[in-house]
């Protein structure tokens, strides 16, 4: 087990959360520390959504203790994390589909701007809006989307878009959860590639079952088997744990040998 | 004493009725997800078949039979006919097709029966008091009724928790895909389901028709009342629906009786009998109300939706 | 992108003449009933346009939305059954009565969603209903008659007929253009935001439900006001006006005409009442020559129609009378 730095960024204390007598989170104990990313691996049902689930605010704990940036944000329900700088994106696209690709990201622009008891000026047509968005599109690559309905776009296209959003507050930490779901090799490449070079602005929680993103991207690893943490460390020492490769690896490995 | 207790029994007789109701609601929208607006039709046609049995046959239990079966059919055709297309769809689209359905039924009654309106008066046998308590009686139809609905609650009972169909609606409460992956006729099912609610309502409707009245209208007043209670029982839940309902009958029954005259106690008198009819309607929502503030996924939610 | 020039629009700009010069066509001799229908037709719009904010554009599926025509209507109403005929009053109280009113059901209904919502905003409707059914100094269930109608400045004089007509149609041509305005403004793209994914918003940052307990109240006044319209109109209120059957066709029209969309409401309140009034007049017609005096009598139950048609509606034409002339258009350009 690697030291954790002082004063880090996301604190994760005994974390745990039952539903109707199925123990989904239990006990969990994980930090990342700034400017790092730190990756939750787990087979199917190990509860990594659930912990999404509660370090976003979309579920509250029944024990256990979330400190971000300093602050104890457990209870804080979800639109204040975002202000406090802690953004998520969503393993099942949710997207606002009915609306253009430029409207989606401008909305989570506007979000960080402010009350919006406004009823007059056409939202659409105020650039103090629609640049970021647009220069948010342009840093995911969907500049030539941004008129489009967002219903129409590729799956691959809707992680970019999921992305974007994400990154409109200017979060300081983002939890990303299951970005490559879906996507194929080259797609999956692309977004490697975007990740590492957000690495450098913020820290990152990245919930994944892609091993090889997992391998190039993680400085820490967190293993999560039926919602405990069995092992958390260097990605050398992950993959050298025998645990780890009973539990998880074994299987993922077969997997990742089969679309590699 | 002895209007406390008559009060309470009617309550109770009132709330068990209202169970009937909410339980063929909250079985329907917890298994098929269907808001199903014209829950109250079916109540109406349950009342209207037994009045014109009753009077076909001369016999009231004969005709509260055929009537039971008819409604029976009548829900499954609906379920056939209208209801399968609607599974899946949003919500609004449940509430516009099933609110025009209301319109079709009422117009059919009146084009069948007349605007009039029927009656279905009791056979001497029932129409009777009988001694509950050393020196209280009570109507001996209002007792059946209880007994009625009871054993209907200890049936629904049995049925959910004990046998193959009831673990299937419980199944598919929690799980449609998993069901119908499964090889069970999940169409079946979802007829069969309705059918039951439809009889359920129908029962409640022909109980009902020899106090209150047979007419077209009857079913959307008391499908509010059906609405409050899954509300406050939480969606999908016979348990809660049971509660509910006994509570309801007990607060609007009791609340009728003898909240005018709190009223009096505390307002002047014309105050009082200006106020007291209103505000005897709103302690079902308020109390409603209140379960929404303290717990808004009703009282016993069976989780899921 | 859509031309100006689209069946869509044309339609439209036809309608807003024709209803704009309806009172000409009356005074050169056209049937004086047409009036009466269409000052009816418009207060209906109106009302449905506020439903159509919440309910179109905001998701809100509110099927109590009736019980606003009745306070507002009630509050003209009981005004004047007490001596008071000015409208600088019954008005402004309509519009309080009816943002309370909002207020407080939304704040309660909104904490839910989906099917608790409708139930719970239906319930309330009916309680508001039993209410003032309960409310016997005022007529209770048999109504209230309105002896005067609101009193404003010389020179409007609501109980000229045309005048009349022209305040609401104006009232309605207004709250048109500021519905138009609110939902693409911030406001109104948080709500439209809400109603595609509200958790999504709530995960950017947004506080929705203040967002949309706001939506509601504005919805609420402003069908308040179509009450008030309407209790001037037939110079009469009865409890009936807020039964939540017609809350129920509201929704008709709103869905029928085109949800979220700028003059839907206006489409579905015209088709809805033009149907009301034809269908019989053409079951008669068409049907005597063939059935004789059996056609007289199915006419009587022309509503039966109504609900296999709301199925087939719901199936075929979700997109309402909007969506059908957008579409038309567009194949007209292909």
């Amino acid at each position: 087990m690697s030291e954790p730095k002082n004063n880090p960024m996301l604190q994760v204390s005994h974390l745990a959360k039952r539903f109707e007598g199925i123990v989904a989170t239990d006990d969990i104990v994980l930090d990342v520390a700034a400017g790092e990313l730190h990756a939750v691996i787990g087979p199917n049902g190990a509860g990594k959504t659930t912990l999404i689930a509660q370090l976003s605010g979309q579920l509250t704990p029944d024990s256990g203790r979330i400190h971000f940036a300093g602050n104890d944000i457990t209870q804080l329900p979800m639109y204040r994390r975002s202000a406090l700088g802690l953004a998520r994106s969503f393993q099942i696209t949710s997207l606002f589909l009915d609306l253009s690709v430029l409207d989606n990201v401008a909305l989570a622009v506007q979000a960080q701007a402010g009350h919006s008891f406004h009823f007059w000026r056409n939202a659409r047509a105020e650039p103090e809006l629609r640049e970021p968005g647009r220069a948010l599109l342009a840093r995911v690559g969907l500049s030539d989307r941004a008129d489009w309905p967002a219903s129409v776009l590729s799956h691959g296209e809707h992680r970019q878009l999921e992305l974007a959003m994400a990154l409109a507050g200017s979060p300081r930490m983002l939890l990303l959860d299951e970005p490559m779901a879906g996507l194929g090799p080259e797609e999956s490449a692309r977004m490697v590639e975007m990740l590492r070079a957000l690495k450098k602005e913020l820290t990152i929680l990245l919930v994944e079952h892609d091993m090889e993103a997992v391998f190039a991207l993680a400085d820490r690893i967190t293993v999560l088997v039926y919602g405990r943490v069995i092992a958390s460390g260097a990605p050398a020492d992950i993959r050298a744990n025998a645990a780890v490769r009973d539990a998880y690896l074994g299987e993922a490995e077969a997997e990742g040998a089969g679309h590699g | 004493m002895t209007l406390i207790i008559e009060q309470c029994l009617n309550g109770l007789q009132f709330g068990l009725l209202l169970f009937l109701l909410a339980a063929g609601l909250t079985l329907v929208f917890g298994i098929m997800d269907l808001v199903n607006l014209a829950h109250g039709s079916l109540y109406m046609i349950g009342a209207y078949f037994a009045a014109t049995f009753a009077a076909w046959t001369g016999s009231f239990v004969l005709g509260a039979v055929l009537a039971l079966v008819a409604t029976l059919m009548v829900g499954m055709a609906v379920e056939v006919i209208a209801m399968r297309r609607l599974y899946g769809r949003d919500h609004l689209d449940h509430v516009l097709a099933t609110f025009g359905l209301i319109l079709f039924f009422d117009e059919s009654v009146r084009l069948i029966w007349g605007p009039e309106g029927m009656s279905l008066p009791l056979p001497s046998w029932l129409n009777r008091s009988v001694q509950i308590l050393p020196g209280v009686n009570y109507s001996a139809y209002r007792l059946s009724i209880i007994v009625v609905t009871l054993a209907v609650a200890a049936f629904l009972y049995v049925l959910v928790m004990r046998t193959r169909m009831g673990m299937l609606i419980r199944a598919g409460a929690s799980n449609r895909e998993m069901v119908g992956a499964l090889g069970v006729n999940i169409k079946l099912l979802y007829t069969l389901v309705f059918g039951l609610g439809a009889a359920l309502a129908g029962l409640a409707g022909l109980m009902q028709a020899p106090i209150l009245t047979v007419q077209i209208g009857m079913g959307e007043n008391i499908l509010i009342l059906a609405f409050v209670i899954t509300v406050i029982g939480g969606i999908g839940s016979i348990r809660g629906a049971l509660v509910a309902a006994i509570f309801v009958g007990f607060v609007d029954t009791l609340g009728r009786a003898f909240f005018p005259d709190l009223l009096r106690m505390v307002l002047s008198k014309d105050a009082a009998s200006t106020a007291a009819p209103a505000l005897s309607s709103m302690l079902i929502y308020l109390l409603m109300a209140i379960v929404l503030v303290v717990k808004p996924e009703g009282l016993f939610s069976a989780g899921q939706k | 992108m859509t031309g100006w020039l689209s069946v869509r629009n044309i339609v439209i700009v036809a309608l807003l003449a024709a209803l704009l010069l309806l009172p000409v066509y009356v005074e050169l001799g056209g049937n004086r009933f047409l009036l009466t229908l269409f000052t009816r037709i418009v207060i209906l719009a109106l009302a449905a346009g506020s439903l159509n904010l919440i309910l179109g554009y905001g998701g809100m599926m509110s099927f109590g939305h009736a019980a606003y025509i009745g306070i507002g209507g009630y509050a003209v109403g009981i005004l004047a059954h007490e001596g008071i005929f000015t409208g600088f009053v019954q008005w402004p109280v309509a519009l309080a009565a009816s943002a309370l009113f909002a207020l407080v059901i939304g704040a309660l209904s909104l904490r839910t969603r989906g099917v608790y919502f409708i139930m719970i905003t239906l319930a309330f409707a009916q309680m508001a209903y039993y209410i003032i059914a309960g409310l016997a100094r005022y007529g209770g269930d048999d109504g209230l008659t309105i002896y005067k109608r609101s009193q404003f400045v010389a020179p409007i004089d609501l109980s000229n007929k045309v005048q009349f007509y022209y305040v609401c149609l104006a009232l309605l041509y207004g709250s048109i253009y500021l519905i138009w305005r609110l939902v693409n403004s911030r406001f109104g793209l948080v709500i439209q935001g809400s109603r595609s994914n509200d958790t999504r918003m709530r995960a950017i940052g947004f506080p929705t439900y203040r967002y949309r307990l706001v939506c509601f109240v504005i919805a609420g006044t402003l069908c308040g006001l179509a009450g008030a319209l309407l209790a001037n109109h037939t110079d009469f209120v009865s409890p009936g006006i807020m039964y939540w059957t017609r809350s129920g066709d509201l929704i008709i029209m709103v869905v029928l005409g085109g949800m979220a969309s700028p003059f839907g409401p206006l489409f579905g309140a015209v088709a809805l009442l033009l149907f009301e009034e034809m269908l019989p007049f053409v079951i008669k017609l068409v049907g005597t020559p063939f059935f004789g005096e059996a056609a007289a009598r199915a006419s009587e139950y022309w509503q039966i129609i109504m609900g296999p048609l709301l199925l087939l509606v719901v199936l075929f034409a979700r997109r309402g009378i909007d969506g059908l002339l957008a579409k038309v258009g567009a194949k007209g350009r292909a």
